[in-house]
This record gives structure tokens, sequence and C-alpha cells, in this order.
């Protein structure tokens, strides 16, 4: 038995099956029970990798196993997070938002764990297809997933971020069909999708097809990575779903559509048009760097301040890819570090929304003293996330940093520098504000319950991760990350 | 040669269509035009096949699908939510109906023009500035109307476009993908029908110009 096609159809099946289930507690245990075997099919691919599947539409690579493998962890805290979410009655009150303060009829808990479980479906066979229109369909069915989980609260600002997810990501991925579809024109007639083919084939595709081929995947895939300045939808979305969504958007799907981007790159590289390829990743890097940094300066919504640096950390990767040589491995490496950061980060932004029942960063203080380890990991998660030691971004961010001076890329390290210090600056001024001082004399949350296992584990155990990664690569992850960065054409 | 003009009959169609889509001030007029005009795409297909193999299954499963799904599916849903969010019945615009109809006419020529530096072998000459335009209009009725459901119908004559493209350079594409865009993108308009519907419900107008309570600064 393959077990490729089961990576996805475990979620399918158990999604679909969700929906059926009338007892909560039924459906809480089977989003668990997919999310643990998801995660224990996976680790198997590190053991023993799974022979393609479908004839060569499935199979998984060095790439493949990396993303999957953070899609898979992430999934599995964010479970158990959401099934701590939805025991607490944060499910059913919705944070005072200026003027928004009243219980909601959020979307029933069934569409919301099989939406879960379809997302995480779709995001496998993103990862693990060969075909670019079989990872075109999967993608979309990513947005298609994922909006209802946006739209959970269904107030007027989710239905507004609810909206805008859908009609931008729509359009970019429409973009990245068009670029499929030039894909095969650059083939010419009979040509064959799938990955391999076009590797082996490469020397004969037609450069000035390929060429807006690979553009229009880049403007594509990258309005559903959110590089800039295709992020329009990325700040609303993240800060208008439920948190546990949120670092499943920003941890996981950024990853998969990233995948998207290193797949095309990977046959600009086979077919001599790298350079190309690389310096519209360094420009789209630049510009996601700066952007995000004029946004984080004195941002006012916390959970807005967490997703512009998901546009910095894309700009990140994309700038890794495309200095190329080293900083490809460092790409890599900062991918799983971003993901486990980020994922902590929104997991303790909603721990924090539940005590203080505001997004407002101006509202929050003390947060060390009303929840202590919700804001002891947002402290360790400022530095993890601007990239300070120990953590593992420290280690990815240096690696790129290296490998531009040694290209001596100077205008390049400067830039990078200067917005890095900038970033830094402002969120730790943000951060430490709510996180020191006083808390409030009577907190909102009077009534609400304590920090709950459920909800404090899963951060805690990420954040842990990216520690332990920044001070020790196991040989398997070095492996790994190494193959996947001699794919892509780095050392 | 008769199928040649056949197709070269269908693109002039598709053009028209765009330009009544830009030219109509009524959202059901737009929503039968869109319909049309992906009816008349799922032909394509059927034209381009060499020595027409209609008997296989390939050949034929396709193009049904596309026009049942296009042509009648779609409007059905869009109406659908029309009827239930009681949405106004005026389209809206940002750009006026003359500037709209110029861009029509400017998208054709953006369209010949990069057609020209992209020679596509084979097919019609004209295909590829016709699929190009009808990917314009789609993204000028995005950006230029204000009403929810013209968005959608601007976002299906993006489609529309794509496919023109699609159907003319994927002669051999495997029909699992082909179904699988198409069931992609029926829901994707099945859930944008449901969003629509629940902002004419929460705010009571479906105009997304007033969608704005979340950004980062004030002009």
């Amino acid at each position: 038995m393959n077990g490729l096609p089961l990576l996805v159809a475990v979620p399918a099946l158990a999604g679909l099956a969700t929906l059926a289930l009338r007892t909560p507690r039924l459906r809480r245990g089977l989003l668990l029970g997919a999310a643990v075997t998801h995660a224990v099919l996976t680790l198997g691919g590190w053991r023993y990798r799974p022979a393609p599947a479908w004839h060569g539409w499935l199979a998984m690579d060095a790439l493949s196993l990396l993303f999957l493998s953070l899609t898979s962890l992430l999934f599995l805290a964010a479970a158990f997070y959401a099934v701590g979410y939805l025991r607490s009655p944060q499910a059913r009150v919705a944070e005072t938002d200026e003027d928004e303060n009243f219980l909601f009829n959020p979307v029933p808990e069934a569409v919301f764990c099989s939406c879960l479980l379809f997302f995480l479906g779709a995001m496998t066979l993103v990862i693990l297809s060969r075909h670019f229109g079989l990872f075109w369909v999967a993608m979309e069915a990513t947005t298609l997933a994922s909006a209802p989980l946006i739209f959970f609260h269904r107030t007027p600002r989710s239905l507004e971020a609810t909206w805008k997810y859908l009609l931008i990501c729509s359009v970019g991925i429409a973009l990245a069909l068009l670029g499929t579809f030039f894909l095969a024109a650059a083939a010419g007639a009979g040509a064959d999708l799938k990955l391999d083919a076009l590797l082996r084939g490469a020397a004969q595709l037609d450069p000035r097809w390929l060429k807006a081929a690979a553009l229009l995947l880049f403007v594509g895939y990258g309005t559903k990575m959110g590089l800039a300045p295709l992020h329009a939808w990325l700040p609303d979305a993240h800060s208008e779903a439920p948190s546990v969504v949120s670092a499943l958007l920003s941890g996981a799907l950024l990853n998969t559509a990233w995948l998207g981007i290193l797949r095309i790159h990977q046959i600009c590289c086979a077919a001599g048009l790298e350079a190309f390829s690389r310096d519209l990743l360094v420009l789209f890097g630049l510009l996601s760097l700066g952007v995000a940094a004029v946004f984080i300066i004195g941002q006012a919504d916390y959970k807005r301040l967490l997703a512009y640096s998901s546009v910095e950390h894309m700009g990140i990767l994309a700038l890794g890819l495309g200095l190329g040589g080293a900083a490809v491995y460092g790409s890599l490496l900062h991918a799983a570090g971003h993901s486990l950061v980020k994922a902590t980060l929104f997991m303790t932004a909603g721990n924090l929304l539940a005590a203080y029942r505001t997004k407002a960063v101006a509202d929050v203080r003390g947060a060390l003293t009303l929840v202590p380890v919700s804001g002891a990991l947002w402290l360790a998660g400022l530095f993890a996330i601007t990239g300070a030691p120990p953590f593992v971004t420290f280690l990815s961010e240096f690696i790129i940093l290296q490998a531009a001076v040694q290209s001596s890329r100077w205008g390049v390290v400067v830039v990078i520098l200067l917005l890095l210090a900038v970033i830094f600056v402002s969120m730790a001024a943000i951060f430490l504000r709510m996180t020191l001082g006083h808390a409030p004399k009577q907190p909102a949350s009077a009534t609400a319950p304590g920090e709950s296992r459920w909800v404090v584990l899963p951060p805690l155990a990420l954040a842990a991760l990216a520690l332990v990664l920044g001070v020790w690569l196991p040989a398997p992850l070095t492996a790994v990350l190494r193959e996947a960065a001699a794919l892509l054409g780095g050392g | 040669m008769m199928l040649h003009s056949l197709t070269s009959l269908l693109l002039v169609f598709l053009v028209l269509a765009n330009l009544r889509l830009l030219g109509a001030s009524r959202l059901n007029v737009c929503i039968r035009t869109v319909a049309a005009q992906g009816v008349a795409l799922s032909l394509l297909p059927l034209l381009n096949a060499s020595g027409l193999s209609l008997t296989s299954f390939h050949a034929l499963a396709l193009p049904t699908a596309t026009a049942l799904v296009k042509g009648a599916l779609f409007p059905w849903l869009l109406f659908r939510a029309l009827r239930e969010a009681h949405v106004q019945r005026e389209v809206e615009p940002y750009v006026g109906f003359t500037p709209s109809l110029l861009f029509g006419v400017g998208s054709l020529a953006v369209g010949g023009h990069l057609a020209a530096r992209l020679p596509l072998p084979g097919g019609s000459p004209l295909l590829v500035p016709v699929a190009l335009a009808t990917m314009l209009t789609g993204l000028f009725l995005i950006i230029a109307r204000r009403q929810a459901l013209m968005q959608v119908v601007g976002y299906l004559a993006l489609e529309n476009g794509i496919f023109a493209f699609g159907a003319s350079v994927m002669k051999e594409a495997p029909l699992l993908v082909e179904m699988g865009i198409l069931l992609d993108v029926f829901v994707a308009v099945f859930i944008m029908g449901i969003t629509v519907f629940h902002i004419s419900r929460e705010f009571e107008h479906t105009d997304t110009e007033r969608l704005s309570a979340l950004k980062d600064w004030s002009p």
C-alpha cells in the first residue's frame, strides 16, 4: 500500500465524516485522530520515502518532505489548540473592536472542523503533486477550504476579510492558471506538464513563453504567498480569522504557495533562465521587506502586526532563493523556522485576545502578570521572530546574509540589515509595552477561565522546537535540507 | 477551412460579449452575457480537435461539462444570489460606460500587440489576442464596478479568457485536470454567492466600496 494517496485521503475522508457526526466530542476526537494519523504517515516518509503514486502524479522529493512535515506538525499543534478554542467560551464572544462586542453566532462547529480537515487535505495534495495542472487545482482548493474558516466569527469585519481573501486570491490564482497554460505553450504540442518531464525537456522549452509563464506564476502564487505588492488580502484575513486559523494560514498555507514558486524556479534553472528568475525574486523580496517595515512601525493591531511580519519573512524567503548559493539552504531553513515561530505567536495572540478581548496594542498591558505563560511566550516569540539568537531564525537569517556578503551584493546586504533593524526596534517597542507593566485593574477576563493546557502547550512545544533547532540541527534534517537546496541550484 | 471560419466566428462572438459586458448597465444582462460567452467557449475545443474525433469520450465530456457549468449552473447561482440578496439591479460603475467601452477596444489592441511578440504555433491567429482581451476585460470589471456580484461576473470573464487560451494550447490535457479546474471555479462561484448573500444581509447593501473597515491608514 502506497502512503501518498493515503496522506491526502485521510484528512479528506475525515472532513466528510465530521460533517455527518452529531456530537461535538466525537467530532473533536476525529479532528485530533486525523491530525495524529497524518503526522505519523508523514513521519514514515523520513524513514522510508514512498514511491511515486498515480502514474507519477504524486511523489515525494526532499522539498515535499520538508514542507509536508512542517504542515503536518503545525496542523497537529493547531488541532489541539482548536479543540481548546472550541471548548472555551471565547469561541462564542467577539472581541471588543471599537464598537463590536456582542455574542455572535459562529459558523457551525461541524463546518469549522471539516473545513480545517479539507484545508489540510488540499495543502497535502499541493505539496505532493508533481503535475502543474493538479498543483493549480489543489492550490485553488486551499483557498476555497479556508474561506469559511476566516468567516468563522460571522462579524461584518470577518465578512469583509473573507470577501477580499476570496476575490484577490481567486484572481491571483487565475493568473497562475494562465501561467500554467503558458508553460504548456512553452513546451509545445503534446506538452506533458509533469515536473519531471518538464525538467528533462527543459532545454527545448521556448524561452519567451517560459519567461512569461514564470512571471505569471510568480505573480499568481506570489499573491497567495503574500509577497508585496500582492499582499493586500493578508493582513485582513490574518487579523479577522480565529487565531488558530491565522496560525495555519501563516505557517502552512504561505509555505505551500511558496512551493509553487520553488517549482517554477526549478524549471527556470534547468532551462538556463536562472538569472532572470533570481533577479525577480530579489526584487520581490526587497519590496516585501520594505512594505512590511513601513506597516509594522506603529501598528495598532497586534494580529495585523504579525501578518505584516509574515510579509517580511516571505520576503526573506524570496531573497534567500534569489541570492542563490548557500542562501538557498538558509531560505529553506528559514521557511521551517518562520512556520514554527509564527504559529507560536498567532496561537499566543489568540490567548491574549481571550484574556483582554481586544486586538488593540494600546489596551494590552502587563501580559506577564495577567497570563504568565502566554506573556512569556509572547516575549520569547519577539526574539525568535526578529531573528535573535539562539533561535533557528537567527541561524537561517545569518546564513542568508553571509551568502549575500560572500557574493558581495553589498547594496542588498545594507538594505536587508537596515530594514531588519527597523522591524526589530518597532516590534520590540510594541511587544515590550504589551508584556511589561501593570495589568489593567479590572481585566475583561475576570469571568474567563485562565490559560487552559489545550491552548498553552501547543505554542509552547512549537517555540521549544524553534529553540532546539537553533542550537542543534539533527543530521537527517540537514541532509534533507541539503538535498532540497541542491534541487533548487543552491549549495 | 470551414472549421477555421467557424472558430473565427466564435472568437468574434467572444469580443462582442466583452463589449456588451463593459457597456451594460444592468446586472442580469451581464450575468446572461457572461453565461453565453461561456457556452460559446465550450465549443472551441470541439472545433480545435483535429479531424473531429467526436466519438471519443474525452472529446465530448469536457465541452458538455463546460457548457453545463458555465451556461446553466453559474447563471442559476448568480440569479439566486441576486434574488435572495435583494441586490440593486444596477452595476454601479466607478468608470463610466463610454470609457469602459474604449477600454474594451484598447484591450484588443494590447492583446494583438502581445500576441505578435509571443507567436503561438498552430491554431487561429485571432485566438491569443481575443483570449487576452477577454482576460483584461474581466480584470477591468473587477476593478471598475462596485457591485460585489459584478465582480464575480468579472472573475468569470477572466476565467473565460484563460479557458479560451487553455483550450488552444492544452489539446491533450488530462481530463482529470480540466475537470478539477472546472470544479474549482464552480465551488469558487458557489462560495462567492453565499458570501454576497451574507454581505447583503449584514450591511444591507453589496457595494464593495463601503467594505472598508479594514485598513492601515485613512487618506
